[in-house]
Formats: C-alpha cells, sequence, structure tokens
C-alpha cells in the first residue's frame, strides 16, 4: 500500500511539467492562438533553466528564465501570425525546430553538469491527511503551484467576466470586439501569459523531476507534442485537460512498473505505448465528428443509435471556432 | 509591366534581406557560445567542397532529402502537414532491409532482389503515410498528432528490431544490423557513397512532381482541395478524401524509397538514426519554396550543403554540428518574417497609391 503510495505520488510530481505545459498550452489556444512551438519551447526553457540556475546560482532566476523563454518564443508566434499574417501551423513548427536545434547547439557546454534542484518542502499540516497528505502535500514548490494554476485557471474561466471575455476571444472574436474587447492586444497578452506558464515546464523538469541537462538523451523530447495533445483531449478544459496529464504520467510509470512483470513485450514497446495511446485518445474524442460517422449513425435502428451517441458525446470535444484565425479589426 | 517588375524586385530584396538577417542571426548564436561566427561559416564551405568527393556527398544528402521534399509539396498543396514523414522513411528502410535480408541467402539475382526490395520500401512509406491519411479523413485526427506518435513508434520499431530479431551474430548494437553482402549494395560511382541509380529515382521524382503541380488537372484539384476543402466539395465536385488519401500515398512512396536508398546505397544496413531527419528538413524546404516545386531542387541541395558542411564543426571548434539545423530553421523564420513584412509594407502602399 505504502509503496503504491509513494510511486503515485511521482506520478504527480513526474506530471507537473506536463500539466503547467498543456495548461499554457489551453490558455493560449482559448484565446485563439495556436503556439506549436511547444516541444522545441520546453527543450529550450529545460536548457536556458538550468544553465541560469547553475550560473547564478539561483534557482528563482532560472524558473524565470525558463518562462521568460517560453514566453519569447509564444510572442513570435503570435506576432509573425497576428501581425504580419503568416500561417500560424508554419511559424509555430519552424520554431519548435528552431528552438530544439538551438537547446542542444547552445546547451552542449552544459551537459552532464551538476546544478541546483528544487528543494522537497511537504507542507506543514495538509501533510499528514491520510492517504492525500503522502500523495499530494509531499512534493516541491513547482507541483504547489501546478495545483494553483489548475484551480485558478478552471475559476477564471468560467467564474469570472475576463475569463468569459478570453472565452469569447478564442470562439467569437467579432462579438468580443463589438462588446468591447481589444482583441489583438488581449491575445497577445494570454499567449505570453500561456507561453509563460509552458516555459516553467523545462526548468521543472531540469531543476526538479529531471534535474540536469543531458542534450538529445534528456528525453524530453515528445513531451511537448504529448501536450499538445492533451490539450484537444482535454477539449480546452483546464481541469480535463490536467486529468490528462496526470493519466499520461500514470501511463508512463505503469510502463516502468510492469516491464519485470512483461518479460514477452520488449521494454522498447512499453516506452513508445504513450504515443499510441495518443493517437487512440485523440481518435475517440473527434471521431464523432466526422461526417462518416453521422452517416454510420443515421442509418443505425434509433435504440442503438441514442446509446452510441450518447458515448460518443461523453468524449467528444471541439475546439474553439476561431482558433488560429486572424481577427481583422475593422 | 513596370509595376509587377517593380514588386518582383522588392520580393528578391526583401528574400535577400531574409538571408542576410539569418546568417546575421546565427553569427550571434555563434557569439554566444564564442566561437568565431567567420571561420564557422567558413569551415562549413570548406567541409562541403573541400574535396570532389565532399562534393559528391552533398548529392548523397541531396538525393533523400529531394524525394523527401518532393513528396511533401503534394501533401502542402493538398494542405496537409505530413509531420509523419519521419516514419515513412524509417518503414521504407525497414521493408526493404526485411526483403533484403530474406533473399540474401536465397538465389536470386542481386539486381531482382534490389528492385524488390526498392518495391517493398515505397509500399511500406505508402501504408505508414495511409495510416495517418485514414486517421485523418475517418478518424478526425489531425495528421500532425498521428504522423508525430507514427514517428515514434517506427523509430522504436527499428530498435525493436537492430536490438531483436534482426541483431547482429552475439549481441545487439547502436550500430544497427548486420551488413548485407557487396552485391546487394546498390552500385555506387568508384570509392564513393554517390549512386547514379538513385540520384535518377531523385530527379525523376523531382521532374514529376514539377509536372504534377503544374501541369495537371491533379495538381488543380489537388490545390482546390488544400485551399478549401468544403468549397472545393461543394462548388467543384472534389473528393477531398481521395485527394488527401492520394496525396499522403505518394509522399509515403516517396519517402520509403528515400529509406530505401539510405538502407541500400548509403549505410548497407539498418541503423537507429536510418531517417537522418530528412522528412523534418524536407518540411522545412518545403515552407521555403513557397509551394514553387522547381525551387525545392536548389534549396534542398543548399540544405545538404549546409549538413555536410558541419559535420566537422565538433572536431574543429568543439561546437555541435546542430548549428546547420539552427541556420535552417533561421533561415525559414527570417524567410516567414520577411514575407510578412513585404507583404504589410505592399500592401501600406497600395493604401496610400489608392488615397492619392
Amino acid at each position: 500500500m505504502d509503496t503504491l503510495l509513494v510511486g503515485l505520488a511521482g506520478v504527480v510530481a513526474l506530471s507537473t511539467p506536463v500539466v503547467l505545459a498543456t495548461l499554457g498550452e489551453i490558455l493560449t489556444e482559448r484565446a485563439g492562438v495556436i503556439n506549436l512551438a511547444l516541444n522545441g519551447t520546453i527543450l529550450l526553457s529545460a536548457m536556458t533553466g538550468f544553465a541560469v540556475a547553475v550560473n547564478s546560482g539561483s534557482l528563482l532566476w532560472g524558473f524565470l528564465a525558463g518562462g521568460t523563454v517560453g514566453m519569447t518564443v509564444a510572442l513570435l508566434v503570435t506576432f509573425t501570425s497576428l501581425t504580419l499574417g503568416q500561417s500560424q501551423v508554419a511559424v509555430g513548427f519552424v520554431l519548435t525546430l528552431l528552438t530544439r536545434d538551438l537547446s542542444y547547439f547552445l546547451g552542449n557546454p552544459y551537459m552532464g553538469k551538476q546544478g541546483p534542484r528544487l528543494p522537497h518542502w511537504p507542507l506543514p499540516v495538509l501533510q499528514d491527511i491520510p492517504i492525500l497528505g503522502p500523495l499530494l502535500f509531499r512534493h516541491d514548490l513547482m507541483v504547489y503551484l501546478s495545483y494553483v494554476v489548475i484551480l485558478g485557471m478552471w475559476f477564471w474561466f468560467f467564474y469570472t467576466r475576463p475569463g468569459l471575455i478570453l472565452r469569447g476571444l478564442g470562439e467569437r472574436p467579432a462579438a468580443a470586439y463589438v462588446r468591447g474587447a481589444r482583441v489583438r492586444e488581449l491575445r497577445y497578452l494570454y499567449a505570453a501569459l500561456g507561453g509563460f506558464l509552458a516555459g516553467l515546464a523545462g526548468p521543472a523538469y531540469s531543476l526538479s523531476v529531471k534535474a540536469g541537462w543531458k542534450g538529445t538523451i534528456s528525453g524530453l523530447d515528445g513531451i511537448g507534442w504529448i501536450a499538445l495533445a492533451l490539450t484537444i483531449f482535454g477539449g480546452w478544459h483546464p481541469l480535463r485537460g490536467a486529468l490528462g496529464a496526470y493519466l499520461f504520467g500514470l501511463l508512463q510509470w505503469l510502463s516502468l512498473v510492469l516491464q519485470p512483470q512483461l518479460k514477452d513485450i520488449p521494454s522498447q514497446v512499453l516506452q513508445v505505448a504513450p504515443f499510441p495511446t495518443m493517437i487512440l485518445l485523440l481518435l475517440f474524442v473527434n471521431i464523432g465528428n466526422t461526417e462518416w460517422m453521422q452517416r454510420t449513425l443515421a442509418g443505425l435502428p434509433p435504440e442503438v443509435r441514442r446509446l452510441v451517441e450518447r458515448a460518443l458525446r461523453a468524449l467528444q470535444v471541439s475546439p474553439p471556432a476561431a482558433l488560429g484565425k486572424v481577427f481583422r479589426e475593422e | 509591366m513596370p509595376g509587377e517588375r517593380r514588386e518582383a524586385m522588392v520580393t528578391l530584396l526583401f528574400r535577400l534581406a531574409s538571408v542576410v538577417f539569418a546568417l546575421l542571426l546565427t553569427a550571434l548564436v555563434l557569439v554566444l557560445v564564442q566561437a568565431p561566427p567567420l571561420e564557422a561559416f567558413r569551415l562549413i564551405l570548406k567541409g562541403a567542397f573541400g574535396s570532389p568527393k565532399k562534393v559528391a556527398d552533398i548529392f548523397v544528402i541531396w538525393i533523400p532529402l529531394l524525394l523527401t521534399s518532393a513528396g511533401l509539396l503534394l501533401t502542402f498543396h493538398a494542405g496537409l502537414w505530413n509531420i509523419g514523414i519521419e516514419g515513412q522513411i524509417v518503414l521504407g528502410a525497414v521493408f526493404a532491409t526485411g526483403v533484403l535480408r530474406y533473399l540474401q541467402d536465397t538465389t536470386i539475382a542481386p539486381t531482382l532482389a534490389l528492385i524488390l526490395a526498392f518495391v517493398a520500401a515505397a509500399l511500406g512509406g505508402m501504408i505508414w503515410a495511409l495510416l495517418s491519411g485514414v486517421l485523418k479523413v475517418y478518424g478526425g485526427v489531425n495528421e500532425i498528432f498521428s504522423g508525430l506518435g507514427l514517428d515514434f513508434v517506427a523509430v522504436t520499431l527499428v530498435l525493436y528490431l537492430i536490438f531483436g530479431p534482426w541483431k547482429r551474430p552475439g549481441v545487439g548494437s547502436m550500430s544497427g544490423t548486420e551488413p548485407f553482402p557487396r552485391e546487394l549494395w546498390l552500385p555506387t560511382l568508384e570509392k564513393m557513397r554517390l549512386s547514379p541509380w538513385a540520384l535518377a529515382l531523385a530527379l525523376v521524382a523531382w521532374i514529376m512532381v514539377i509536372v504534377l503541380l503544374q501541369r495537371s488537372y491533379f495538381g488543380l484539384r489537388l490545390r482546390a482541395v488544400g485551399r478549401n476543402p468544403r468549397a472545393a466539395y461543394l462548388m467543384m465536385g472534389l473528393s477531398p478524401a481521395r485527394l488527401t488519401l492520394l496525396a499522403f500515398a505518394i509522399c509515403g512512396v516517396f519517402a520509403g524509397l528515400a529509406g530505401a536508398i539510405q538502407v541500400t546505397a548509403v549505410y548497407h544496413r539498418l541503423i537507429p538514426a536510418i531517417s537522418s531527419g530528412y522528412g523534418w528538413l524536407g518540411l522545412l524546404v518545403g515552407m521555403l519554396v513557397n509551394y514553387s516545386p522547381i525551387w525545392i531542387g536548389p534549396v534542398a541541395w543548399f540544405f545538404a550543403m549546409l549538413n555536410l558542411g558541419s559535420i566537422q564543426l565538433p572536431i574543429v571548434l568543439k561546437v555541435d554540428s546542430t548549428l546547420a539545423g539552427v541556420l535552417q530553421g533561421t533561415l525559414v523564420y527570417s524567410f516567414l518574417l520577411g514575407e510578412g513584412i513585404r507583404m504589410k509594407w505592399q500592401q501600406r502602399r497600395r493604401e496610400i497609391g489608392e488615397s492619392e
């Protein structure tokens, strides 16, 4: 029982960077901007955060540097697409490759160096709650910050007026504009904030759960794409997005734990398991939207149809209507 | 018309400015790691043109890159981001290796064995590409995510094969599978890795894509679907599903062939990094040529030159060889930046012209 609890607590810690990146992307996309540069951003911010922390000896500067890298990349995406009218996907994709190569190139001198690490900081009182205490409250500061972000973003989105306007930016920017929202400025703002959050995911690895910088074998390449997929899987909802990130962490942990038990399955297969899972999850949440599925459903007997439809609708997600579209203030 | 010529001049100037800007940014990155920028650029040129063998090696990189860029131009025209291209190269390499491993112990003529390997590779690449296509058309899964997931699966498959069923006698290692017997190598120029057969194949693919996109009804339809699938379906009766799948399939074939060339002409075995990142690089080439199929040749060649030239940088300058990637990425980004500024500038000029 205790070992299980310790393992699950590890899942919470390991999932934290993914939670931060996913929520950063959710915030950005809710405002109508796709930041496809997430994968490279996490690598570059992990490297930069580590390098800055090593040189300055300050963890705080390390995290701020990581966040700043994320914000800068997000602002580049936003500027080149919203202001200069270039394809958001193209810009994001180029920047994700560029930042990845930059992190390996600039990070070369820091490979394998010793660096500071965020200390454990069990929360007084809360850590003594049975089960929940060891599971949630015996971690480091970043983990607690991620809880605040999850709940804060959920509250912000659905229970505040600025949150309502934010959702409007991604759904019906024209309507938001008519009501007096400064669409372009707000999109810049939320993209920058989302980018900062995603940028924290880097140091959350390199200064905490996977401390250090190991270049191409850091094992961080691919995380950003997972976070982008989780944004879709989570239906752009902070709670569902975070849940997806924890499920992903659980899956990674299970593949490690089960490896000795499943000797017949080569270890490589289990390591890559998250990626086909990602495709399957996206399939489940999207298939209800396809014309093919709707046509098939129409041909089914009513009782079966209702059942299938209900199942699909429970999973189904649809993106903010104006996601990735440029809005011109006329 | 003088006005049109002026616009063309302006476009050219902006592109040149983008290149200069990219070089400056890369120089800045070099200064950050305390390496001399001019010396680094000189070393890249020396590394690429230092000897006839090196020049031939540029073409060794150019061939698979041209194949992937050609295929990607079709998917780009169909409005698709075929990020699964890396996996499609890998599957081509795996299929080719599988066929050659099976046939090397038989008495089959080597030429026939090679042809079969290439056919299998084309098939392998196509299957992997169609997986993304089917997931997109019938599952609503964005091709970026399916492609990316399938890339990881493909790389893992190679690792599994190299350390599992296809491992070298004794113990498997990252150096790859046991090399094929010499008669199963694709014939190359003497003492070089450049194969005229592979070169011919890549050139045919390039010309095919130019003709398809610029001279055929297929190209027109592809573009219509890429621009606006719904309108193409409603107004022209085109089936976006069929064209999407077709674009994926052809691109997969080209990528698979690139994988076969990597296996039969360059490495003579299956290695973990068999795709050499030519899929990602092809995507950058595709973005830089702005939908123009003729330009993929020179641009891919330039990128191949950078890749080759930077190989020796770690030894001489003690900097990482990802510098080529940094320079290529910076080039594409500053190109997008330049395009954006140019369009804004020209739009403003037109507005001023109208108000006068």
